[in-house]
């Protein structure tokens, strides 16, 4: 059995499940109370939050904790958004990220505002001029490359005038279904020039890379770093003005309603460290594994596209299209040889949609497979799983009909 | 999602072949073509009839990747796309 779907989730950490266990039984008193047991859920808490906010590079008193990392973007986008409404209801996001950012930018259109998405380029990038252009408010909706719009009539207006400035700009660091790194600092110094907050979505790299600075609001996600589910983190910059989007709660410095898990944040912080400091090593190993993928899929298995950046990418993460192959039953039969992957594909979504993400890049959707590499993976499992690839492929186009 | 129309200035080619993969599920539409290509002339256009969703990414990204041209995609008033390929080699 091998897992490569750590793009999805990633195992719990050794270190966060010592953690949890022990967190169980010292953080499980209210934190907001006086007493004893109280003030110890408080300091594990506050050390929980101080560790993070380390490997995060900010301060302590800018994180807060949310039930997850889609409750984080949700916050962060609709929070910023509010907190900017007179400088601006402009939302620029761009085409490939996550599906959380995306519906929260829907929501912030049905609110009134209006979304422009900037285009991608065939390996993922985003288009840094057409970003920047749209951030500044020009030519808003009337470019080659933006897809979907907002409202048309708010595009029309300039940049800097009331209701037509930028309120944010949203940014992930790496695409989670391509691995393609996006241009997050070049796209943040964009930003601060026209005096605009970056939202960064750091869901995929938090813990595995380096985060790149220059960010407003930050987003990411305990479960895809080895701490457990039911925690993310939401970081917002002094000085960026947030507006609560949901009815007001005293907890998390009032930006997060709702009781904290103190337990499972004191797993999420430790797993982030214990991460974070094995990262360079870990995703160095990875990323050599990952290479070696995109390079004998192509070789072993007849028309394929290795989809996404060949150098520029997050470690973990590699994604391939097989043609005439339905990514159903690749996953099916991969499944039944023993590996865990998943797929943008199609007939593999409950929209029964294929994936935005390959849509906007114009890559091949069918036949999709994405391997994410968790922590630890072995290199025989790799050349196990380059071992059956190839047949499985043969086999299924051969039962559609396929001559090769 | 909106229609990417035949770039300016192509004149429309009649398709020598109208495949019908209405109703069909990708990869289906993309075999159809890869086989059937075959029986149109050089520079001869095929016209896929097509409403998966992802057939209207996926044939554009063939093209590219097996060097035949997409002229271009139409909507169809039922649903779907008529989505042209000129035969290259």
């Amino acid at each position: 059995m091998a897992y490569f779907d750590a793009a999805s989730t990633e195992p719990l950490h050794p270190q966060a499940r010592e953690a949890l266990i022990t967190a169980l039984d010292a953080g499980w008193a209210d934190p907001a109370r006086l007493y004893g047991p109280a003030r110890r859920a408080r300091m594990l808490l506050e050390q929980a939050r101080a560790e993070v906010a380390e490997v995060l590079g900010c301060r302590p008193d800018e994180v807060s904790f949310t039930a997850s990392g889609t409750q984080a973007v949700h916050l962060g986008v609709l929070g910023a958004a509010r907190g900017r409404r007179r400088a601006g209801r402009r939302l620029v996001v761009s085409a490939v990220e996550h599906s959380s950012v995306l519906h929260a930018a829907q929501v912030h259109e049905r609110d009134g505002g209006s979304v422009e998405t900037v285009g991608v380029g065939r390996t993922g990038v985003v288009d840094l001029a057409a970003f920047g252009a749209a951030v500044r408010g020009e030519g808003a909706g009337d470019r080659a490359g933006a897809t979907g719009g907002g409202n048309a009539a708010d595009g029309r207006g300039e940049g800097g005038g009331d209701a037509g400035g930028t309120a944010l700009a949203c940014l992930q660091t790496a695409n989670h279904e391509v691995g393609t790194l996006q241009p997050v600092a070049e796209a943040a110094a964009l930003c601060a020039e026209a005096g605009v907050p970056l939202l960064v979505d750091a869901a995929q790299t938090a813990g595995r890379m380096p985060l790149p600075g220059g960010w407003s609001v930050l987003a990411a996600s305990a479960h895809k770093w080895g701490g457990p589910a039911g925690v993310g983190v939401l970081a917002v910059r002094k000085g960026t003005r947030w507006r609560g989007p949901l009815p007001e709660d005293e907890r998390e410095r009032r930006r997060v309603p709702g009781f904290e898990n103190v337990p499972a944040i004191v797993a999420a912080a430790a797993a982030l460290r214990a991460a974070a400091a094995g990262s360079e090593r870990e995703g160095a190993r990875l990323a050599a594994l990952v290479d070696r993928i995109r390079a004998e899929v192509p070789r072993l298995v007849p028309d394929v596209e290795v989809i996404g950046e060949p150098a520029a990418r997050a470690p973990h993460i590699v994604t391939f299209s097989c043609l005439y192959v339905e990514g159903e039953a690749l996953l099916a039969e991969l499944d039944k040889a023993g590996f865990s992957v998943s797929s943008g594909s199609s007939c593999t979504a409950s929209t029964l949609r294929p994936s935005h993400v390959l849509e906007a890049m114009g890559v091949l959707t069918h036949g999709n497979v994405r391997v994410s590499l968790p922590r630890g993976t072995s290199t025989a499992d790799v050349d196990r799983f380059l071992a059956v690839l190839p047949d499985i492929v043969r086999r299924i186009r051969a039962e559609a009909g396929v001559r090769s | 999602m909106t229609s990417r129309h035949t770039a300016a200035g192509q004149a429309a080619q009649t398709p020598a072949l109208t495949i019908d993969a209405l109703g069909r599920k990708c990869p289906i539409p993309i075999i159809m073509l890869a086989e059937q290509i075959n029986h149109v002339p050089l520079n001869a256009v095929v016209a896929v009839l097509a409403d998966d969703p992802a057939a209207f990414t996926d044939i554009p990204a063939w093209c590219r990747l097996k060097s035949h041209h997409h002229v271009g995609s139409h909507e169809l008033p039922q649903g779907g796309w008529s989505i042209h390929v000129r035969r290259n080699y």
